[in-house]
């Protein structure tokens, strides 16, 4: 039942593409372990840190597509999710660094010996599991959207005023997070890990594997939104996106079909989040920005808004793009990036991958006239 | 108050007043509808003929007076989603259907039944389903195009299939607003023939300024004015009526 539900949104196409992503994830990682570093073949280790890392933007972009491109709700405040799991997974990460810290104690993190703490704030308990942080990395999202999304969608909020609130919302958060007293380590964010699940961070093993993690992740992610968006329940959810108030004159209960996606995909925001932070090696409030979060929006839309292999293709094209042109013009970037969106809403609505198709279907039809 | 839950009327509305800022949309009306009954429903603009179907159908609450469906619900303190499910359709004056659907899934999504989100995550269309979709495909005849885009239908292709979503929907009560504006007149004909044909299991409210249209349906007509009832009758009697001249025939 669960198999034949997780197939039913595979088309031919978008299985093909999560076997890509799996063989990415799979190969290059093989490749840095096994070849020997003066081979041609090798890949260097900064390169799967490289992928690793637009992986997570993939599945942040993935998660941003299912509430905008096929419920309508354009969230500007998916980063929130994402620095969230990222915490979670910060904090076990924290935890795990022992009497290594600069200060020695065995039980209290550098930054809070360094503030005076004496003992470890009630929130901290338990993450030196990574069991318990690995429940927390989608729990912790999860609810965050659960309660922000009860009270939107049943007021009826939608559309701009939607977006402001979710704004907002990462906003405030990132002022909270910048505060030192909220104990988790003001504006410098938590840094200098060593160990995730006893192995070094630092190490080119560990790299590998985190590079595999999320691949993996995004493939399960792809599974699950194609599982949902091809469902009875994603035809109502993308008619919902569509007509609304027809619906709930059909019978519907419009808040029930967003409120679900909307907590999923926060999940699914906080995962890419908690797989980010141990690859890039530190989690500071800046994740929080309101900019993030309107980068993903350009990540889906440059890609193709409503499908789901757009935001993969344009999370990693943009990203690809940003750490060119940062290394290469630095000036430039942010120019060429809303260069990028405007072109985009202009010359391409349905993405990269939109062109594509276009491409296809003018193929089509000219092979189908060619004979006459 | 006391009578409301023993009427035996299939809606029953009354002294129920609407404002906008001070602006009585509606204004102390009263309107009983029978099962199995057809009426027309007619007025200048700005009678109060949109905000009744509002308030009928959950959109707009009153702020006085009752709304009693089939005498028993409450309409005032049910949303659209209660309402749509006891049994009442809307059909609106654009074609609504869903544009990147297909033909069969738009049915599909009004086909009574099935409405909560988990349950949908599973479901898959069950024999019996499948057959109803096949026998309105047919009544609407539109099997051909049941795999094309809502989007790609022309005009009167979009109102048959809407009112394939309404028969899926499969309500007791039909609020139909202005069916065949814009239609020509074969257009018009045809419609009223298949609202009469609906009406025969349905019962239907249908709001309308075209007076041929309403002449061919030949049912009981009331007239608003102003957000209160005017007239009531035949379209022969209220024609007759001066005060109805006055406010809407004559003009």
């Amino acid at each position: 039942m669960i198999t034949r539900f997780l197939l039913q949104g595979m088309d031919r196409g978008l299985r093909l593409f999560v076997l890509l992503v799996l063989a990415i994830g799979i190969v290059l990682p093989l490749l840095n372990q096994l070849m020997p570093p003066g081979s041609a073949l090798h890949v260097p280790s900064w390169v799967l840190q490289l992928i690793g890392k637009y992986l997570c933007y993939a599945l942040l972009a993935l998660a941003v597509d299912l509430v905008w491109g096929f419920c309508g709700i354009l969230s500007l405040g998916h980063g929130a999710f994402f620095a969230l799991g990222g915490y979670c997974m910060g904090m076990y990460l924290m935890r795990q660094i022992g009497s290594r810290g600069v200060y020695g104690n065995p039980v209290l993190p550098d930054f809070m010996v360094f503030l005076n703490y004496k003992e470890l704030p009630w929130f901290w308990h338990g993450f030196d599991q990574f069991w318990f942080a690995a429940i927390m990395i989608f729990l912790v999202p999860s609810l965050l959207a659960f309660a922000l999304g009860w009270f939107a969608f049943r007021s009826r909020v939608t559309g701009v005023y939607l977006s402001i609130i979710t704004q907002a919302m990462t906003f405030a958060l990132m002022l909270a997070f910048f505060r030192n007293d909220m104990g988790l380590g003001g504006n410098n964010g938590m840094t200098d890990f060593k160990d995730i699940l006893g192995f070094s961070v630092q190490a080119d093993s560990t790299r590998a594997v985190l590079c595999f993690a999320s691949a993996f992740a995004l493939a399960l992610g792809l599974v699950i939104s194609a599982a949902i968006v091809g469902s009875r329940f994603g035809k109502a959810l993308t008619a919902v996106r569509d007509a609304e108030s027809r619906m709930r004159f059909l019978g519907y209960r419009v808040e029930g079909y967003k409120l679900f996606v909307f907590v999923l995909s926060a999940a699914m925001a906080g995962l890419a989040g908690a797989i980010y932070v141990p690859q890039v090696g530190i989690i500071n409030p800046g994740e929080f920005s309101p900019a993030n979060s309107i980068e993903a929006v350009i990540w889906v839309a440059v890609g193709g808004r409503g499908t789901l292999i757009g935001p993969v293709i344009g999370a990693v094209i943009v990203n690809f793009g940003k750490t060119w042109l940062t290394g290469a013009l630095p000036e430039v970037w942010l120019f060429a990036l809303g260069a990028m969106f405007i072109a985009v809403t202009l010359f391409l609505p349905k993405g990269v991958v939109g062109l594509w198709s276009q491409i296809r279907t003018r193929g089509a039809t000219r092979k189908a006239r060619a004979p006459a | 108050m006391t009578d409301r839950r023993s009427t035996s009327a299939l809606l029953y509305l009354s002294g129920v007043t609407v404002s906008f800022d001070g602006f009585k949309a509606l204004n102390n009306l009263s309107l009983l509808v029978e099962p199995g009954e057809m009426r027309a429903i007619i007025g200048p603009n700005g009678a109060g003929k949109t905000t009744m179907m509002d308030v009928v159908t959950g959109k707009t609450r009153p702020d006085e007076g009752e709304v009693v469906f089939d005498g028993k619900a409450d309409l005032t303190k049910l949303d659209e989603a209660d309402i749509a499910t006891l049994g009442i359709g809307r059909k609106f004056q654009k074609p609504t259907v869903f544009e990147n659907h297909t033909v069969r899934d738009n049915l599909l999504l009004a086909l009574a039944g099935l409405r909560s989100w988990y349950r949908l995550l599973l479901a898959t269309p069950t024999k019996a389903e499948n057959d109803r979709l096949d026998e309105i495909l047919s009544i609407i005849r539109m099997g051909p195009q049941q795999h094309m885009l809502g989007a790609r239908l022309s005009h009167g292709q979009k109102q048959w299939l809407e009112i394939g979503m309404l028969l899926a929907q499969d309500p007791k009560l039909l609020l139909v607003d202005e069916p065949v504006a814009g239609m020509t007149d074969v257009e018009t004909e045809t419609t009223a023939q298949v609202l009469r044909e609906i009406n025969r299991t349905h019962s239907v409210v249908v709001v309308e300024h075209d007076m041929s249209f309403v002449r061919a349906l030949g049912v009981k007509v009331t007239v608003l004015h102003e957000g209160s009832m005017l007239a009531e009758g035949s379209l022969d009697q209220v024609s007759a009526d001066p005060r109805v001249v006055e406010v809407y025939l004559g003009r």
